[in-house]
């Protein structure tokens, strides 16, 4: 029971992050905080691939003399790609929401569905 | 040339006619001459046929497969031959009537008329020339569009609606039971080709005949089978040449004709009459000749009238085709051509005094017998037709359904053909009848003699001498149709 | 040399050749470049699909480092087939884009160089997406395309098409992260990321519950990019306000690029008896087919705005490739994939279609759309073949989807089913009439009044595109025999 509590506490830390970035999403009406709340969610997958990655005992892997267990390197590379195309992602969502404000004059997503009524 | 050959040629003129059609639009004269030029060659070709069907031969070819082991493929047999017969002669004289009627009344858009004209013909030939289920479908489908500029074509509010009812029913009928009917029968026979004696037999079973057998006959919207039967009076907002080709002709006999096929072809009539679920389409066929008739009656827009009495004279056909004996098949099948020139005989009339009256109504066609005495002379002989008074067509196609009826020993069934023909002269004798001996509106003194334009006069009188004529060459007809009765 | 190398060769031009387009700039050198490179693309996808359709299956292994460590591009019926319609209908649409006087003028003159740019990028993702078998891989090309489009659709004349793009941006990515999550989990029961491999693996590993939340994660995400009904709400508004050209791309290509990674996951990977049997996943799929279907077919009767309505029509349409699927039979795996390339093409005409509408009304509102079938009968008479399609009317290629799916369904006496697919073709009867009727039986519209027929360079992609559905509504050995082949190999009838 403490095992799965402590042993795992990674994954722990996980979901947790997980779980609020999807609440931030899902909750904020404004399109920063949207994308804020996005960004940590993709983190906490990050750091899920980085737990898989470890290997117990293991050091970087880096061939050297006097070591024989490396921690698996795949996942740490793949995340690379991953934070890359979060950072990318970010970045368009942000021009995108200078766009809306040039447009809308507002990064609310409740004024901008107002003024759509209206229109 | 080769049989199949002239299968195809067949198949392709009225498409090609149809094209030359389109690409005439700027002149009239030429594309009215076009139409009856394909009309005439149409006919020629299909007349051509004619011999070789007679001495038993199956012209077949194969355009391509469609699915594996489904090909879109085309076989010319009797019942087929008989449509295509039918469908292409009057093809011609509605066009000539259509020229007089169209130019008459300075309809707009003819050439999107013509047009689909053509193509609902190449829709019917299709249909009359199906080798198999699939094609059959296609065919049917192709009839249905094509033929819906042809309803909307004033593109009034009321032409709109009725148009929409006549798409509604027929879509939603073929899409929702016959499709459903036709994939049922590939999956469970593995074949849609029409074969002589019917694929189904063994293949299923018990109450499943009855349900395919109703989603064939209901699925078949276009004859008109009650509840089923609304598109044809909605289609009535259509110029007159359509009512009288094709909500006469060509659609509703598309219609029926699927269902003789089916019953013939697909369920194969010892199939199906052992079966026992034909006894049930009997009732249904019966029940909307008679509810029909009552509806006609009730009619006082001539056209709406005819239309009731084109969905209750359908389903004579259907109940030829459910007695499912050699009579009534070849009743049934008969009745096509000579209901058909019957109906539209009566249609060109209304049509005729639409023009030269323009009265709808047949409250106001009070002695019109005096101004339009060959129009309405014509009406009598379609109207005596389709009650089916020797000596004209009509009566022989009667007299089999009749023996077909006794035949299978459903009494009931030649009673309530004799009530409909009572029902038939209830509704249509009336008309003829004040138009040559009830006076005329009182203030008005007696008209000179004022006929629909030539074209129409010539066109109704044909197809009143056709009438007469199919009385004395039934012969031809029954042979023609004997191998669908089994040898 | 270049044979060998096809398979890279198809995702390697397109994405050279994106970044140059930045560097042309001007309108008619660009759109000759990006045509030619799309042109390019479709070629090397007819020759994969041959030698597929000769050898069974094409592998490359990317640096020359052997699968599994290595990243292996891979092409079997399936993905072969894909890759064909997914480049042929980028190249004819982009071919429309070319002269002055056509829909790109939707896009500020500024930027239509960068429409170039993205299109070639997104068109590179969908490629990758469905060449490569490696897990990863997938889900980088997966944002390659997700990203590009996003730009693309904020690329749209009017400013609702902002907050369209955002919203789709937020899906989108939620998507792909949970499926990023999936192969995260699916790589920590195997060691693996190559599909081949891991289908072997996953088999002995017997992953149990991580497999089953692999399994979740994965089929939630490419539900959000497939717009898999509830999924769906980025999807009408993302259509119906981005350019039209973009839109007859995305909409012809993007979901069903999704669909694929479906297919691919659920057969290729994780195989049949532990996705339908153990999890029951056809009943799922079924459930949620139908009811989108009806649903989205309903809503889409009430659209004014017509591309918002093709929109919801392809939502609906999604349903019956996933009800496809769902049969996990061979006559229903070849419904649902034949579907895909049928409805890749009807949509891609009819919203080509709506492009010429809108170039010429600069609207797409029924409403203004009353009547224009006079004035431009050859668009709207490629807009009433397609909507034919979209009903299902022999002769046009929706009937052969529709033709499979019921067999499918009758095969299997799944009753009701076969019924409730033809009652919704009944649906699409509805909207598609609708907009018949008003475009040829109405008295013409202010702005129709005004109108004239779209330029050629306009009608004639349109028309190759619905030319092609009557086409493959007859033919059909191509479409549903390559369909057929691709259903035989997920379901391991052929090795």
């Amino acid at each position: 029971m403490m095992d799965n509590v402590f042993g795992l506490y990674n994954y722990w830390v996980v979901i947790f992050l997980m779980m609020t970035g999807f609440y931030i999403v899902i909750s904020q009406r404004n399109l920063i905080k949207k994308v804020i709340g996005l960004n940590i969610f993709q983190t906490s997958v990050f750091l899920l691939y980085i737990t898989i990655g470890k290997v117990e005992g293991g050091t970087a892997p880096i061939v050297s003399e006097g070591f024989n267990v490396y921690t698996n390197p795949l996942p740490s590379v793949l995340i690379l790609t991953a934070i890359v195309v979060g950072v990318a992602t970010t970045s368009v969502a942000l021009a995108l929401i200078v766009r809306i404000r040039e447009a809308y004059e507002t990064i609310e997503e409740d004024e901008i569905l107002a003024q759509e009524k209206l229109t | 040339m080769s049989s199949s050959t002239l299968v195809q040629l067949v198949l392709l003129t009225p498409l090609v006619g149809a094209g030359l059609i389109l690409a005439c639009g700027k002149r009239p004269n030429v594309r009215e001459m076009v139409t009856l030029l394909t009309g005439v060659t149409l006919f020629s070709l299909v007349v051509s046929l004619l011999p070789a069907v007679m001495a038993g031969e199956r012209p077949t070819f194969t355009w391509f497969e469609m699915f594996p082991g489904l090909p879109i493929a085309f076989t010319l047999e009797p019942l087929g031959m008989l449509f295509a017969l039918v469908a292409s002669g009057l093809w011609i004289v509605t066009s000539i009537y259509a020229i007089g009627y169209m130019r008459a009344h300075h309809e707009e858009h003819q050439t999107r008329f013509y047009t689909s004209f053509a193509l609902s013909i190449f829709g019917a030939m299709g249909i009359a020339l199906a080798g198999n289920m699939l094609t059959l479908f296609l065919f049917y489908e192709i009839l249905t569009l094509s033929t819906y500029p042809l309803v909307s074509h004033h593109g009034t509010e009321g032409a709109m609606k009725g148009a929409r009812t006549y798409l509604s029913v027929l879509l939603s009928t073929s899409v929702g039971l016959l499709l459903l009917a036709v994939a049922w029968t590939w999956v469970m026979a593995g074949t849609l080709d029409f074969t002589e004696g019917g694929i189904l037999a063994g293949k299923v079973e018990g109450p499943m005949v009855l349900v395919l057998l109703a989603l064939y006959a209901f699925g078949t919207g276009k004859a008109a089978l009650m509840p089923f039967h609304r598109w044809l009076p909605a289609a009535m907002v259509a110029p007159t040449p359509v009512s009288a080709l094709l909500h006469a002709v060509a659609v509703v006999k598309a219609g029926v004709f699927t269902v003789m096929k089916v019953v013939v072809y697909i369920f194969g009539l010892d199939f199906l009459s052992a079966s026992g679920a034909n006894v049930w389409l009997m009732y249904a066929a019966g029940i909307t000749i008679i509810l029909a008739s009552f509806v006609a009656l009730a009619q006082d827009n001539l056209k709406r009238r005819l239309a009731y009495s084109t969905v209750s004279q359908l389903s004579y056909i259907v109940l030829g085709a459910a007695l499912a004996n050699s009579w009534g098949v070849v009743g049934g099948s008969m009745h096509i051509a000579m209901h058909a020139f019957g109906k539209i005989t009566l249609f060109f009339c209304a049509g005729a005094i639409y023009l030269a009256t323009h009265k709808t109504e047949i409250s106001d066609m009070r002695g019109l017998g005096r101004t339009m005495p060959i129009t309405m002379f014509a009406f009598l002989i379609g109207a005596l037709s389709v009650i089916g008074v020797p000596p004209l067509g009509g009566s022989w196609s009667k007299w089999y359904l009749a023996l077909g009826a006794v035949d299978a020993g459903q009494w009931v069934f030649v009673t309530i053909l004799m009530v409909s023909s009572l029902l038939n002269i209830a509704y249509l004798i009336p008309i003829p009848i004040r138009g040559f001996f009830s006076s005329g509106p009182d203030s008005v003194p007696r008209a000179p003699i004022k006929e629909a334009p030539l074209f129409c006069v010539i066109a109704l009188s044909l197809t009143a001498i056709g009438c007469i004529a199919l009385f004395f060459f039934a012969d031809g007809v029954y042979q023609l149709l004997l191998p669908l009765a089994g040898g | 040399m270049i044979k060998q190398n096809l398979l890279a060769l198809q995702i390697v031009i397109p994405l050279i050749a994106a970044p140059l387009c930045i560097l042309l700039r001007r309108r008619a050198l660009v759109w000759g470049f990006a045509v030619l490179v799309c042109w390019l693309t479709f070629g090397i996808s007819v020759v994969l699909l041959r030698q597929v359709l000769e050898t069974g299956l094409v592998s490359y292994e990317m640096g020359g480092w052997a699968a599994p460590w290595g990243i292996e591009y891979r092409a079997d019926p399936l993905s072969a087939f894909v890759l064909l319609f997914v480049s042929g209908i980028g190249a004819i649409v982009l071919s429309s884009a070319g002269l002055k006087d056509t829909a790109l003028d939707e896009i500020p003159v500024s930027r239509q160089y960068l429409f170039f740019t993205l299109y070639l990028l997104c068109l590179t993702g969908l490629l990758g997406i469905t060449i490569t078998g490696d897990l990863f891989n997938v889900f980088v090309f997966l944002e390659i395309s997700a990203l590009s489009s996003y730009g693309l659709i904020g690329l749209g004349g009017r400013r609702q098409a902002l907050p369209a793009a955002f919203q789709y941006l937020v899906m989108g990515t939620i998507g792909a992260t949970f499926i990023l999550i999936g192969i995260g989990l699916m790589y920590m029961m195997t060691g693996t990321l190559n599909m081949a491999d891991m289908a072997e693996r996953l088999v002995m590993a017997d992953g149990g519950r991580t497999a089953l939340v692999a399994f979740g994660f994965l089929t939630v995400g490419i539900g959000i990019k497939m717009a898999l009904f509830p999924l769906h709400i980025w999807l009408p508004n993302a259509y119906a306000y981005a350019p039209s050209l973009v839109t007859a791309f995305l909409a012809a290509t993007a979901t069903k690029v999704s669909v694929y990674i479906l297919l691919r996951f659920v057969f290729s990977v994780f195989g049949v008896t532990f996705a339908f049997e153990t999890l029951g996943l056809g009943g799922v799929l079924m459930f949620l087919s139908l009811l989108g279907i009806f649903v989205a077919s309903t809503v889409a009767i009430f659209q004014t705005n017509i591309k918002r309505m093709l929109a919801y029509s392809s939502v609906a349409q999604i349903g019956y490739m996933v009800l496809g699927i769902s049969f996990a039979s061979t006559t229903g795996l070849v419904a649902g994939i034949v579907h895909l390339f049928n409805h890749a093409l009807i949509k891609g005409g009819l919203f080509m279609a709506m492009g010429c509408v809108m170039l010429r009304l600069k609207s797409v509102d029924i409403e203004d759309m009353a009547g224009i079938g006079r004035k431009m009968p050859f668009t709207m008479a490629a807009w009433a073949v397609g909507g034919l399609g979209l009903i299902g009317i022999p002769a046009t290629a929706g009937f052969i989807s529709k033709w499979y799916l019921i067999r499918a369904a009758l095969e299997q006496n799944w009753w009701i089913v076969a019924v409730m697919v033809l009652i919704s073709s009944l649906l699409a009867v509805i909207y598609v009439w609708r907009v018949i009727e008003t475009a040829f039986f109405k008295e013409p519209s202010a702005r129709a009044r005004e109108a004239r027929e779209a330029p050629l360079s306009m009608l004639l992609p349109t028309w190759v595109l619905v030319g092609a559905t009557l086409f493959f509504g007859v033919m059909t050995s191509t479409s549903a025999g390559v369909a057929g082949r691709a259903a035989e190999v997920l379901l391991r009838v052929i090795p």
